[in-house]
Order: structure tokens, then C-alpha cells, then sequence
């Protein structure tokens, strides 16, 4: 299996590390559940809370699949648009950094004044945070190519055309695809922030949920879970890149 | 009938001339090499031919059409291989050829075989050898539908051992296909061994210096290197280096 190698050792043996202190400390301590529930704990709500919790778990996932997809989407025909007219792009980068300054805690709440509680307003959340590294790692894929490589096409007589899809557009594979890492782990963290808003399914409904009736050990289960989706997310794109690449970003870098 | 014709190129940047009235030209089929110090406007000479600068003054054409300005007149090997490092050695010999329309691929196997590259064309140019890449871009300039090869310093980064296979291999597949070739060297042996014309360049601004026409006959062999004849010839050549 190339997910499974030697590299996987190190990390697994540090959490199972950090869960046993964790274990021993709450019962040293005599931890109260609602302060901090036990892995122990948590590992059994889990389990009896799953059959309740299944359809939260598929609303998120499949909000987060939706808003990734138009989100890279968009990401990658913004990046094509500012690479392909550098007017566009002088005016309008600095508004790409601002957007990504605008507190999406705030911006949220005024969506749903805006657009209602349905699923439009929440993709837009995601998409917000999901577009900008896409666009970023495009950008520096498609404008930091060889320039022998260019010079070679230039003097071949390459027309413009020629040289984004010979060159520029293979060359920046690498850099989208670490792009996409990020924004799919972003994608998650969007989805359950959107759902806060006001869903009647979710993760992020659940976890508001627990956390005021004081189920900490429920909110653990639902951090459990962000992070099970995320790392799915992140593996699918990591498998991908082992498909596309095959060596191209070793080589892709020379 | 002359392939490239080359009239009164005058090229300067600011107050700096860098090529000044320079006039030659080459005839079909023949292997003609610029000879000249580092900074003597070779790239500009060839920057100009490829069509990505302007003459300031001159002309150029092939076949008797001007072709000032005009990219994609040329097949050009640069100085580094700049192969692409996504493509295999197949999809990279093509690749002069899909900038011009379809590329015929029976034709490049037929090339890759007959350069000594043979059951090489599906690996990537970062498992070749320094050499080997130099031969892909080599093919790869001659794949390509132009009848004017611009050869760019192509072994300088070579070691000598290298250099002087790659040369004879060159003289080999060249006299296979016979296009007219433009090569700039800074060797004078390079120069001497390869070509059937050599222009020498004066530096600041670059004027034609001399021109020799040691016409060595093929096939060439390398102990020519150490025969009198040359070495007169190398004398003749050093002597219009010094001076410029």
C-alpha cells in the first residue's frame, strides 16, 4: 500500500502517546466528563452515538464536497482570467488578499440576512475559504515557468496559445494540486462554520447543540469526525497527485 | 541557392551597437559556425534571426522572403537541452514539429532509433545522461518542419570526452538528413571540426572579422584533429581571434 509506509510509524506512536497521557491525566485528576471527557470516553460515544449521528456526518461531508468542488472551480477560472490578462490581475489581486481578511464569523451571519438559511448562503461560505489557495498556487504555477523552456518555444515560434498549453499550464499541475490539499481541509472547516448559521443537519449543528447542553464528551465525537473527514479529503487529493504526478513533481522541479 | 541571407544587420541597445553591418550568408545544406568571444552579440545575432528582436538596420531572409521579425522561421537548439521535463523523449522530440501542425511520430521513432536512443522513448529526460539529453534536443530541432537549424553553443556544457562524441555523432545524423546548419561555438577546434564555413566575430561592436573555408572532406574523423592540415588551419583561425 503506498498510503502505509515507515514515515506513518513516528506519528501514529505520538498520538497513541498523547491519548494515553490524556487518559491517565483525567483520572489522576478526577476530570469531571463535562469538563474533559476521557478518550476512553469519547471513544464509547462514538460508537452508541452513531447510528444518530450518521446524518449529520453525511450533511457535512456532502456540503463540503459541493462547496469544495465550486469553490476550486471558480478558484481555477479566476486564476486563468488574472493570469491570462495582467490588467485584470494588477486590479484585482489586492482585492483577493482583502477578501481573505474579512472575518467569515462576521460575514456569515450576514448571508443568512441576506440569502436565507438554504444551502446558497452556505456554499459561499465555503467557497470564501476554499477559492484563495487555489488561486494563489495556480497563479505562481502558471508564472514561474522555465524560462529556458520559454526561450525555446519563443525562438520555435510558439504562439501565445502554444506556450500556455505547452508549457505554462503542465508546468503549474504541481502547484494546483497543493493547492487543492489545502483548500480540500479547508473546505471541511467552512462547511461546519456555515452550518453554525442555522442548519437542521450537520456537524456543525450537532456540535453547537452538545456544547449548550454541556455534552463536552459529544463535542469531542463531532472534533473526531471534522478531523476523519478532513484527513479522507486530504488523502483523495494526496492519491490523486500520486496518480497525475508519477514522479512529474520531482522532475517537474529540476 | 542561399538558404539564409543575412544584409547589412545592424542591431544596437541604447547608445550600444552590438552587431555592426553584418553580412553573410549560408546555402542550402551547409554547416556554417559563428565564431566569436563571449559578449560578441552571438545570442543577439541569433535572438534577431529567430524573430524575437527587431534590426535596428538590414535584413534577413530565407528563400529570398524577409523574414525580420518573423518567429518560427527556424529550428533551434539552445544551449542547455530544455527538455520538457513531463514529456518523455518522444513526446519531447515532437515537440518542434506540434508547434507547426501534427507531429509524425513513425518518423521520430525512426530518429530516436537511428541517434542511438533506441527503447529510450518513454523515459524522462531526467534519466538521461547530459549527452543523451543534448542528442534529444538535437533531434528535436531537426524533427522540425524548418529547413535552418540555429545550433546555440549546444556542447559547452559538456565535458570534453562527451564533446567529442557528441561532434562526431552530430557530423553523423546531420550528414543523414543534410539541413542547412547555423552554430555558434566559442571552440575554434569545435569550429573547425564541424563546419565547412566558419565566421569569426570581432567583439564591440560585432563585425565580420574573417571567414574560412577549411572544407575538410566527410566523413570526418577524429584523429583530423592532430593532422598538419589542421593545425595550420587553427593557426590561420587563432591568429583572426586574437586580433578581434
Amino acid at each position: 500500500m503506498w498510503l502505509w509506509k515507515k514515515s506513518w510509524l513516528a506519528p501514529t506512536l505520538v498520538i497513541i502517546g498523547m491519548l494515553i497521557v490524556w487518559e491517565s491525566a483525567t483520572m489522576i485528576l478526577a476530570m469531571p466528563t463535562w469538563l474533559l471527557p476521557a478518550p476512553t470516553i469519547i471513544a464509547r460515544e462514538i460508537i452508541t452515538s452513531w447510528s444518530a449521528f450518521q446524518q449529520h456526518f453525511w450533511a457535512t461531508t456532502s456540503l463540503a464536497v459541493i462547496g469544495f468542488i465550486v469553490g476550486v472551480s471558480i478558484g481555477l477560472l479566476l486564476a486563468l482570467v488574472l493570469h491570462l490578462c495582467p490588467r485584470i490581475r494588477q486590479s484585482i489581486y489586492p482585492i483577493l488578499i482583502m477578501s481573505q481578511n474579512i472575518p467569515i464569523i462576521v460575514l456569515a451571519p450576514l448571508l443568512v440576512i441576506w440569502f436565507g438559511f438554504g444551502l446558497f448562503p452556505k456554499i459561499i461560505v465555503i467557497t470564501l475559504v476554499c477559492f484563495f489557495p487555489i488561486v494563489i498556487a495556480t497563479l505562481a504555477g502558471l508564472g514561474q515557468t522555465n524560462d529556458d523552456l520559454l526561450h525555446y518555444l519563443r525562438m520555435s515560434g510558439a504562439s501565445k496559445k502554444q506556450i500556455f498549453l505547452k508549457l505554462e499550464l503542465p508546468h503549474s499541475v504541481p502547484s494546483i494540486l497543493s493547492g487543492l490539499k489545502i483548500s480540500a481541509t479547508y473546505s471541511v472547516m467552512g462547511a461546519v462554520i456555515s452550518e453554525w448559521l442555522g442548519a437542521n443537519r450537520g456537524i456543525g449543528l450537532y456540535m453547537t447543540l452538545a456544547q449548550s447542553s454541556f455534552r463536552t464528551d459529544r463535542v469531542f465525537v463531532a472534533i473526531f469526525f471534522i478531523m476523519l473527514v478532513c484527513m479522507c479529503f486530504f488523502g483523495t487529493i494526496l492519491f490523486l497527485e500520486h496518480r497525475v504526478l508519477k514522479g512529474f513533481q520531482k522532475r517537474g522541479r529540476s | 541557392m542561399a538558404e539564409l541571407a543575412v544584409k547589412q544587420l545592424t542591431k544596437g541597445f541604447g547608445n550600444k551597437c552590438v552587431l555592426e553591418d553584418l553580412t553573410f550568408s549560408i546555402d542550402k545544406g551547409e554547416f556554417v559556425s559563428i565564431l566569436g568571444p563571449s559578449g560578441s552579440g552571438k545570442s543577439t545575432l541569433f535572438h534577431l534571426i529567430g524573430g524575437l528582436l527587431q534590426p535596428d538596420a538590414g535584413e534577413i531572409s530565407i528563400n529570398k522572403q524577409q523574414i525580420n521579425g518573423m518567429t518560427g522561421q527556424i529550428g533551434y537548439m539552445p544551449q542547455n537541452p530544455s527538455l520538457f521535463p513531463w514529456r518523455t523523449v518522444l513526446d519531447n522530440v515532437v515537440l518542434g514539429q506540434e508547434l507547426h501542425g501534427k507531429p509524425n511520430l513513425a518518423l521520430a521513432m525512426e530518429m530516436i532509433n537511428k541517434a542511438g536512443l533506441s527503447e529510450m522513448e518513454t523515459t524522462y529526460p531526467d534519466e538521461l545522461s547530459g549527452g543523451m539529453k543534448q542528442r534529444v534536443a538535437f533531434i528535436r530541432a531537426l524533427l522540425s518542419p524548418q529547413q535552418l537549424l540555429c545550433l546555440d553553443e549546444p556542447f559547452s556544457a559538456l565535458d570534453e570526452f562527451t564533446r567529442q562524441d557528441m561532434q562526431n555523432w552530430l557530423l553523423t545524423v546531420w550528414q543523414a538528413y543534410r539541413k542547412s546548419i547555423l552554430f555558434i561555438t566559442h571552440s575554434i577546434d569545435e569550429a573547425l571540426y564541424l563546419s565547412d564555413r566558419i565566421i569569426v566575430l570581432s567583439t564591440n561592436p560585432a563585425r565580420i572579422k574573417a571567414i574560412f573555408q577549411p572544407s575538410f572532406p566527410h566523413p570526418r574523423q577524429q584523429r583530423l584533429l592532430l593532422s598538419d592540415e589542421f593545425l595550420s588551419w587553427k593557426r590561420k583561425v587563432t591568429k583572426a581571434v586574437r586580433q578581434a
